[in-house]
């Protein structure tokens, strides 16, 4: 596309309606156009064309739209898509939602310009991703494996400790058998100053900083700035993935914010609002989001995308985590109640699933014997729950022994299986013959899932099970353990 | 397309893929046009006085009003010919391995490729001579086209009789663009046949007639064949929340349908499955015909971040190419994965179009819609005689895992099966996770005569599995509240027989290699032995022997397991179950 060597300015604007603005008579103005729009003051913000005719474009002012005037407000057309200058040297910085820095350090200087909105990767050109990543966590490798190039968001409510999983993870994560290290790409959107300081504080520690790039975008900022957020931080990961061939993990929060300030936008705009008042095509919105993460064919690199988002009233119905849950290769889900009974990390045992588990594990990746493990703790423990519905009903004494069996394992299973410390490193070897010991608590005779072969090769049987059953209700297995000193 | 010397419009408006233009008195609806200098693809849909409205196929980024539009004078068309199959296409038949050789692993705009290698040359032998008299779809030869599928020329759909053929083409090596054959129509007038004709997706490829539904599509999937069949040529729904097994199900249907064809339809959903599909099926062996089964898959990927308005147009794509195979006497299953994302692709189309929305912002024409995708499913006459089927099965993702939705309901109102998948048994990794009590067919007496043919046990077996597992779901109800103790053993044994089932016959993992397809014959054994343990359990029970007795066999475990242990092709090990239910049951009662 021909770039115009002149940019027309246009002085005044017709309409300034919430997050947007109003330009009369644009000439030669493209849709998705960037535009610099100057405040009565003589600072500048950036904008973008959101529909344009031959009588007026519609301008998203992307650091809002307060304190501008029709009279006073100049705008300029700049000719071009949002763009994002890229560079490795980005790695050990920190940036704004659109890719400024924060840090008081200089521009990056790179002649690599990207636009912030990328393209679609040929699903022809994927490669299908399935190297297992070892994150230490039981619950995430023992039942929801992750894996490289892989979307698995966390499902939360506020108050639980996702921040705090997320950083175990970027702090434990790695592939089997491999040196190599992330690189990380932050995004944080609409999120307070504080978790945006626990998770530099975190990197910190952990020594991987000069290694994450940061895009802040905190609840102070104007809330438009959030839809570009992750965009420029998946420009910047794509580049690092795909053109440098690393392993990029990104994540993202809270993507809950990103859709309140989608929502913004319809309403100003006012189209016909879907679900909840957002707009009918958060679903795709989202998917240009999350489809950015991926292998390529030919490419050493990778982009595993873990979003968090919290979900509103823990309700995983609501639009956000229902469409997420619609595009991501499954979803981690934090539960209230086991996080009320102290266990942590409190990951759904049930809801929390991940679709790329299947092609990670087993035979030549983790151990044989991990699916149908992983298969047959799924099965037993769904069965807890109903015997629990019955024991609230008929009190636990009228179970039958089967039943208080099926109890016993259940409780032992989410303190000692998917309870774990916040600085507690398990190998998926561990992990495994954890799950194992834990089954162990049944009879043989119910284990329909796995082959009498690995039964006869992993099963420790009722009586020798050496794990240290517990009751519900009795203090968690594990407590937090403090970090460990430097 | 040609360029012409049609008028060019000038954009007034762009408002993401709907661009407003004018000058455009003379366009029709549904004519393809190319938008600016870019040439971006997109379609007419809707003039007024000379202002049209247009759909563009691809990212109008940076386009802007004043902008040329250029008319083709023609509507959207597919090519059909032999290279379809193994292909992999965009919404708009663009083959992705091209795209990717113009513009690599990331999707630029403006692409232009051939659906049709055009300079690949393919074996054509002749079936009929000249002077020979022809009609519309009739086979004037053969290609093979893979080694599982023959490809036929026909003659035109709209050919007018009596005509005859002036020319054909010897056997020899042609490309798709190649004249094989002239045609003198009931004019007189010289109709040139090429290998590879054009066709616009939006309309149906006509047929002699319709026939009724008579024989079942074989899944290999046990809940479908044995419980909710669906007959060739018929149309099926799986709704379903996220994660709850919609594309597997779909992908396993597309691996071990007993059709000869598979169009699969990714439709707004991931990149991801597409590969998955594109690295699987070549490695997967067809059973019936010993090749592997991307020799008879034609995959159309629209992918979620790819342009919302190509996701609309690639369902029709899809069944276009679909309709080519049935014409040539093939049988032919659709997949479409998914149908609520190319509903939302109309509501967008829709909201951008400024229309009045109907329910939750639809189209108030999404009904019709729907009824019209649906209605090109079918068993056939096609025109160059024999049979042919196109069936359909397609996926809906309701929000919230909410049944109550528009395109849930609607779909329902159009399609004879309805799949329907359920979060709790997704969630205790009951897969698939099709509930049994809210699931159901119309097909049933349609697949009875084939049944009767193969096993004619089958009506009565399924019938008593599904009145079993209705008592189940009863005395779960009682169990729920008062816990198992109170029941009466002859009860608790219908428990027991539905946990067997549960676990030994409508459960079955898409990943083990023995479970993954049963032959109506294996799961008729399963069945058969099953049902012969309720009925010796029963009988036990009656006189005086405890259900404890009865679980503690080792059948219980044999029966359970028997689908991952006893391959498709061991009779003899399927036929030893219903034997060892007896032989153990004989050897209690002796006690
Ligand atoms: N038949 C099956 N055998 C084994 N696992 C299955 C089966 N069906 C579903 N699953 C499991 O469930 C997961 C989700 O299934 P699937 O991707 O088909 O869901 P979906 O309904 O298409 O979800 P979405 O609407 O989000 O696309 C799979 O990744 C797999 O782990
Ligand atoms: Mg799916």
């Amino acid at each position: 596309m021909a770039v115009r060597d002149k940019a027309l300015t246009y002085v005044g604007t017709r309409r300034i309606d919430g997050p947007l603005v109003v330009v009369h008579k644009p000439h030669d103005v493209g849709f998705d156009e960037t535009v610099e729009i100057q405040d009565p003051q003589g600072n500048f913000r950036l904008g973008r064309v959101l529909d344009v005719g031959d009588r007026e474009a519609v301008v998203q002012v992307l650091e809002g739209t307060s304190g501008l005037s029709n009279q006073a407000t100049r705008v300029r057309f700049l000719g071009k898509t949002l763009e994002l200058p890229v560079s490795a040297d980005m790695l050990g910085r920190i940036f704004d939602g659109l890719g400024r820095p924060l840090d008081g350090g200089p521009m990056p200087l790179s002649t690599t310009l990207r636009d912030i909105n990328g393209a679609p990767i040929n699903p022809y050109s994927r490669q299908y991703p399935r190297e297992f990543i070892q994150t230490g966590v039981s619950a995430i490798d023992g039942m929801n494996s992750l894996v490289r190039g892989q979307k698995l968001p966390i499902f939360s409510g506020s108050g639980m400790p996702h921040d705090r999983l997320a950083a175990q993870i970027v702090r434990q994560a790695t592939l089997l058998g491999e040196q190599t290290q992330f690189s990380i790409v932050f995004a944080a959107m609409g999120v307070k100053y504080d978790v945006a300081q626990y998770f530099t504080r975190t990197f910190e520690q952990s020594g991987v900083l000069a290694n994450v790039a940061l895009f802040l975008s905190l609840a102070s900022a104007p809330s438009i700035e959030r839809l570009l957020t992750p965009r420029s931080a998946l420009t910047l990961a794509e580049h690092l993935a795909f053109d440098l061939g690393r392993h990029v993990l990104v994540l993202m929060t809270d993507m809950t914010n990103y859709c309140e300030s989608l929502r913004e936008i319809g309403t100003a705009r006012g189209e016909i609002p879907g679900r909840k008042g957002y707009p009918g095509y958060l679903y795709s919105d989202l998917a240009e989001i999350y489809e950015r993460a991926g292998r390529i064919k030919g490419s050493d690199g990778s982009i595993t995308q873990m979003a968090i988002l919290t979900m509103p009233s823990d309700d995983i119905s609501h639009p956000v985590p229902d469409l997420t849950g619609y595009i991501t290769e499954g979803q981690i889900v934090l539960e209230r109640e086991l996080f009320q009974r102290g266990v942590y990390p409190p990951i759904a045992g049930l809801p929390s699933l991940s679709r790329l588990m299947k092609d990670g594990i087993g035979e030549g990746y983790t151990r044989p014997d991990h699916g149908p493990l992983a298969s047959q703790l799924f099965a037993a423990y769904s069965y807890v729950k109903q015997v629990r519905g019955l024991a609230a009903v008929i009190g636990e004494e009228e179970l039958s022994v089967l039943d208080k069996q099926y109890l016993e394992f259940g409780n032992t299973f989410e303190m000692k299986f998917l309870g774990q410390g916040e600085y507690e490193n398990r190998s998926i070897d561990e992990t495994l013959d954890l799950g194992w010991k834990v089954l162990s608590l049944l009879p043989r005779g119910e284990l329909h899932r796995l082959s009498e072969a690995l039964l006869d090769a992993h099963y420790v049987g009722e009586k020798e099970s050496e794990v240290q059953t517990v009751a519900l209700g009795d203090e968690p297995a594990f407590k937090p353990l403090v970090p460990p000193e430097k | 397309m040609s360029q012409t010397v049609l008028e060019h419009g000038e954009i007034v408006r762009v408002s993401g893929p709907i661009v407003t233009a004018r000058n455009m008195r003379a366009a029709t609806m549904y004519e393809v046009v190319e938008v600016s200098d870019l040439r971006l693809i997109g379609e007419v849909v809707r003039v007024v006085d000379d202002v049209a409205t247009l759909q563009v196929y691809e990212n109008t980024s940076m386009v802007r009003p004043g902008d040329p539009v250029y008319r083709t004078g023609g509507p959207l068309t597919v090519r059909l010919g032999p290279g379809l199959i193994g292909n992999i296409y965009d919404g708009i038949q663009r083959p992705l391995k091209d795209i990717e050789a113009h513009s690599g692993a990331f999707i630029r705009r403006g692409e232009k490729t051939d659906p049709l290698d055009p300079d690949k040359r393919w074996r054509f032998v002749p079936k009929i001579k000249a002077g020979d008299a022809v009609t519309a779809g009739q086979v004037l030869g053969t290609v093979r086209e893979t080694e599982a599928v023959e490809l036929r020329v026909m003659a035109p759909p709209g050919l007018r009789s009596p005509a005859r053929v002036q020319s054909i083409a010897p056997e020899g090596d042609y490309a798709v663009n190649d004249q094989i054959a002239v045609i003198e129509d009931a004019d007189h007038a010289s109709v040139p046949v090429q290998m590879a004709q054009s066709w616009a997706v939006r309309e149906g490829r006509p047929v002699a007639r319709r026939l009724p539904a008579d024989r079942p599509l074989i899944t290999g999937q046990r809940i479908i064949d044995t419980l909710f069949p669906i007959a060739k040529g018929g149309t099926a729904a799986i709704p379903g929340g996220f994660g709850t097994g919609k594309t597997m199900t779909q992908h396993a249907l597309a691996k071990w349908s007993d059709a000869d064809i598979i169009v699969y339809i990714g439709c707004g959903e991931r990149g991801n499955e597409m590969t998955d599909v594109l690295t699987d099926f070549p490695k997967l062996i067809d059973p019936r015909s010993g090749r592997p089964l991307m020799e008879r898959t034609i995959l159309i990927a629209n992918t979620s971040n790819m342009p919302v308005a190509a996701r609309e147009v690639s369902i029709y794509t899809g069944i276009t190419l679909a309709e080519f195979y049935r014409d040539q006497g093939y049988h032919v299953a659709v997949f479409a994965d998914s149908t609520s994302r190319w509903a939302e692709a109309l509501r967008e189309l829709s909201a951008r179009l400024e229309e009045i929305p109907a329910e939750e912002g639809f189209p108030a024409s999404l009904p019709t819609r729907l009824a019209q995708f649906y209605e090109r499913a079918g068993m056939v006459e096609p025109l160059s005689g024999g049979t042919g089927s196109v069936s359909v099965v397609g996926a809906v993702s309701p929000p919230g895992g909410d049944f109550a939705e528009p395109v849930t309901q609607h779909t329902r109102r159009f399609v004879r099966c309805f799949w329907a998948l359920d979060r709790q048994l997704a969630d205790a990794r009951h897969y698939p996770a099709i509930n049994w009590l809210t699931s159901y067919s119309m097909y049933l007496e349609d697949v009875e005569p084939w049944w009767k043919r193969t096993d004619p046990a089958w009506a009565e077996l399924r019938n008593q599995t599904i009145s079993l597992l209705q008592q189940e779901d009863k005395l779960q109800q009682i169990v729920k509240l008062v816990g198992p103790d109170v029941l009466p053993d002859s009860q608790r044994l219908v428990l027991t027989v539905c946990e067997i089932i549960k676990t030994g016959l409508l459960q079955q993992s898409a990943f083990d290699d023995v479970d993954m397809y049963s032959t109506p014959g294996k799961q008729m054994a399963l069945l058969r032995a099953m049902l012969h343990f309720y009925e010796r359990g029963k009988a036990f029970i009656g006189s005086g022997g405890t259900l404890a007795e009865v679980r503690s066999m080792a059948i219980v475990q044999e029966l359970v397991r028997a689908k991952s242990t006893v391959p498709n092709d061991d009779e003899e090990g399927l036929r030893g179950l219903t034997k060892r239910v007896d032989e153990q049951f004989d050897r209690l009662e002796r006690r």
